[in-house]
């Protein structure tokens, strides 16, 4: 998982870093004569209106000869007639709708998952067509046990049943055959090797007593057990699918290549992968550093908020070192690429990520934990069977065997391999639903467990911008030149103000001064925004106490603009919620502890602590674990992403680090926190489902393995309790779709 | 009891024809994008028409 990660933690680059177009004509595949292809990933498509609009556009061009959006997946596959250039018009007509477009190879996001999950559709489909057959077949021949059918019309179905169902176990039987063989030939047991006993050895004892003319078969039993478990198999594939598809997508969000100045002057593209240090790399305004270095020419403000939770900007000049991930806010420079040695930031950090992965790794799957007792139970159970009838009764060692296979059949772990699929599918969907993507497929279980969240500030608890606090004090006629001043600069601040009045023209000698603002002269009059020294102010605006900004007209300040950074519109809600559910919660920030104590009153949270650096974030999500709390952590940086993968289970917002995103379990978008609430509850709901299902699974079994034991169970039984269980615990699974109140707040 | 020798490859045949088309439509892709077909239903095409929005 980490090698994947990271040259470049570029947040928000999904716009920012414009995809370069060499790259994209080298991502077009040569179809046919005189043709070309393009995948490209769709951000922001949500609805039938979104398909139309795409694949009208695009097919409106003479070039195009085939637009498709793939809603599932956010994938468009677009192919013209002409040269591979045309890829860049495409990705531009994309954009100008509105939606981000990131280009792919398709060979590298893994398509073998597809083709897995089209084989399993295609075993299920077999498996279902012979069982809804034989089964046809078997209720005539339980019909007729109790009327009159002579044994040849038995005989004769039993025969038909055999060559349906026989082909159709050899056929669909497949993935678990393969995989029980695998684990046998390791040495070791799993799920899969008792139900490929139970289905072969069901069918060879059925196909025996047909040649022999006896009664009982369980050829339904054999193929309709195999069509359940191939339906629960396909839903763990989808779920485990949708998770690695949301994983895929975060890392093509990523920058691919870095502007690089050559000795001769001349500059080039270069991967990112390629660069070496030493290297000169050209970084401009609004795009975010793609490696550790230090600033050769140029001064500007640096924004380092994804990487340190600090929420200001900083003014870095000639031999400043940068960190990757952090932006570029108002001025081109050139930056010489530090050593990519142990020593680098990002190292560190990565460093950090791959100690705390190890504590993940130990956790294993309920499901898994289960099957690790019960394939032994089962086939001890088995074996006593067959032994204790071959010991004590004088039927022969076939009757011994049949009835063996009667508790393999009902032994079946129908609620394991079907109903925990099911919950993971519907849980995920509810998610989904509600903004929440789930990256990795035991998260929920994780979930369920948690007891105490801990919180980033910067960009987790708050927005993560500021936003104007005193706009009622701002002069009325400040508000245009404000507006047009600030539409110059990339500076949070500056976006603030235009949020604050609207996005204006940036006056044509408009200029900006690192680590002071943006200056201009309009009609003869020279405008000054930026720091309060810079526009001769002598003291913060009334209300700042946040970040602030100045206005000066001719050297004279004449509005004071003050600037705080925002919590969640609904942080105070979700966490006193939280609170009410007896979660504990935490604060941990790389920020200054002023700001730090600010918000934590704010929101009510009284254990919280400011200038905290990733390995101390690490150090007290291990203190609290040594005193047996389950943490969940939820934070947006560079710098909490140890932090995310040292946590029980993680939660990152959509505008978090890629790095972080990608530690994450859960990611979630929009502006609010209530997706922190909605998860716990889902979790912990689909666990309740989960150890219910189980519940029931063992309370069917210890009620029907002795009979089976005894020799009570016909294929009859066998049939109906086999799938009325299935159809019990897929039923109380189904229950999750139901909303809850507990989900919001 | 001979109109079992109907009824039966009657069944299979019908059986058989569902899987066919099942297989079909697993070749076809018609299960790529299920998200997108329940969408696509809403959409209005007129090919002859350009897109009114722009």
């Amino acid at each position: 998982m980490v090698e994947v990660a990271l040259h470049t933690p570029t947040a928000g680059s999904k716009r920012g870093a414009p995809v370069l177009s060499s790259d994209l004509a080298l991502r077009a595949v040569p179809m046919g004569e005189d043709e070309h292809a393009l995948n490209l990933l769709v951000e922001g498509v949500h609805c039938a209106n979104c398909i139309a609009r795409i694949e009208r556009t695009l097919n409106a061009r003479d070039d195009v000869t085939e637009a498709r959006v793939n809603f599932s997946t956010r994938r468009l596959y677009v192919r013209w007639r002409g040269v591979a250039d045309v890829a860049r018009e495409i990705v531009d007509s994309v954009e100008a709708l509105g939606y981000g477009a990131i280009p792919f190879d398709p060979d590298i996001l893994a398509s073998q998952g597809s083709e897995e999950s089209t084989a399993l559709l295609r075993a299920m489909g077999v498996a279902g067509f012979a069982a809804a057959n034989v089964m046809l077949l078997s209720i005539s021949v339980w019909a007729g046990l109790w009327s009159d059918m002579d044994a040849t019309t038995r005989d004769f179905l039993h025969w038909l049943s055999a060559v349906i169902a026989l082909p159709a176990i050899a056929y669909s039987g497949r993935p678990f055959f393969r995989s029980a063989l695998a684990a046998l030939r390791g040495g070791h047991t799993n799920m899969d090797v008792p139900i490929s006993l139970a289905v072969i050895l069901a069918a060879a004892v059925s196909l025996v007593e047909t040649i022999g003319g006896g009664v009982h078969a369980y050829f339904d039993a054999s193929i309709t057990l195999l069509f359940f478990l191939l339906v629960g198999r396909y839903l763990d594939l989808r779920a485990r699918a949708e998770a690695r598809r949301s994983a895929e997508r975060l890392l093509l969000l990523r920058a691919t290549s870095a502007l690089v100045e050559t000795e001769d002057g001349s500059l080039s593209y270069i991967a990112v992968e390629d660069l070496s240090p030493d290297m000169v790399v050209r970084v401009a305004p609004g795009e975010r550093f793609p490696v550790d270095g230090k600033i050769m020419r140029g001064e500007t403000d640096i924004d380092a908020s994804l990487v340190t939770g600090e929420s200001e900007p900083q003014t870095a000049g000639q031999g400043i070192s940068v960190f990757a991930g952090t932006m570029n806010l108002n001025a081109p420079v050139a930056v010489r690429v530090g050593r990519t040695g142990e020593d680098t930031l990002l190292a560190e950090i990565v460093r950090l990520i791959e100690d705390a992965e190890q504590g993940r790794a130990r956790f294993v799957r309920f499901a898994d934990r289960v099957a690790r007792w019960y394939a032994p139970a089962v086939h001890i159970l088995a074996a006593a069977t067959f032994a204790g009838w071959v010991i004590f009764s004088v039927a022969g060692w076939q009757v011994a065997l049949l009835h063996a296979v009667a508790v393999l059949i009902i032994t079946c772990p129908c609620a394991l391999g079907l109903a925990v699929p099911v919950v993971q599918v519907v849980a995920s969907g509810r998610l989904l639903k509600r903004g929440i993507l789930l990256r990795s497929g035991d998260a929920l279980e994780r979930l369920a467990a948690i007891d105490t969240v801990v919180f980033d500030k910067t960009g987790t608890l708050t927005m993560g911008r500021p936003v104007l606090t005193n706009y009622d004090e701002i002069p009325d006629d400040c508000h245009a030149v404000a507006r047009d001043l600030a539409s110059a600069s990339l500076h949070p601040l500056s976006r603030a103000v235009q949020t604050a009045f609207g996005s204006g023209e940036p006056p044509a000698d408009a200029r900006e001064v690192a680590g002071c603002g943006v200056t201009a002269t309009i009609n003869g009059v020279t405008w000054r925004l930026g720091k309060r020294d810079w526009c001769g102010a002598a003291q913060r605006p009334a209300k700042g106490t946040g970040s602030e900004l100045w206005l000066s007209r001719d050297g004279k300040p004449v509005a004071g603009f003050a600037f705080d950074d925002d919590v969640r519109p609904d942080a105070a809600r979700t966490i006193d919620a939280l609170m009410a559910r007896g979660f504990r919660i935490e604060l941990l920030s790389g920020d200054r502890c002023e700001v730090v104590d600010r918000v934590g009153d704010a929101l009510g949270i009284t254990k919280r602590r400011g200038g905290v650096s990733p390995t101390d974030k690490v150090a007290r999500l291990r203190e609290l674990e040594a005193k047996g709390c389950c943490v969940l952590m939820v934070g947006d940086g560079l710098n909490d992403a140890p932090a995310l993968a040292a946590a029980h289970a993680s939660m990152s917002p959509a505008s978090a680090a890629d790095i972080s995103q990608i530690q994450a379990d859960l990611v979630f978008q929009g502006d609010r926190l209530e997706p922190v609430m909605t998860a716990l509850s889902v979790g912990a709901r689909a666990n309740r489902l989960t150890m219910q299902n189980v519940g029931l699974a063992i309370l069917y079994n210890a009620i029907a393995v002795p009979f089976a034991m005894a020799g009570f169970v016909t294929p009859l039984v066998a049939a109906v309790a086999m799938s009325s269980s299935s159809l019990l615990v897929t039923t109380n699974a189904l229950r999750l779709k139901r909303a809850d109140p507990s989900e919001t707040q | 009891m001979n109109i079992i020798a109907i009824l039966i490859p009657v069944a299979l045949l019908l059986g058989a024809l569902g899987l066919a088309a099942f297989i079909w439509s697993i070749r076809t892709g018609q299960y790529d994008d299920l998200d997108g077909a329940a969408r696509r239903i809403l959409i209005d095409d007129d090919p002859a028409d350009p897109p009114a929005e722009q």
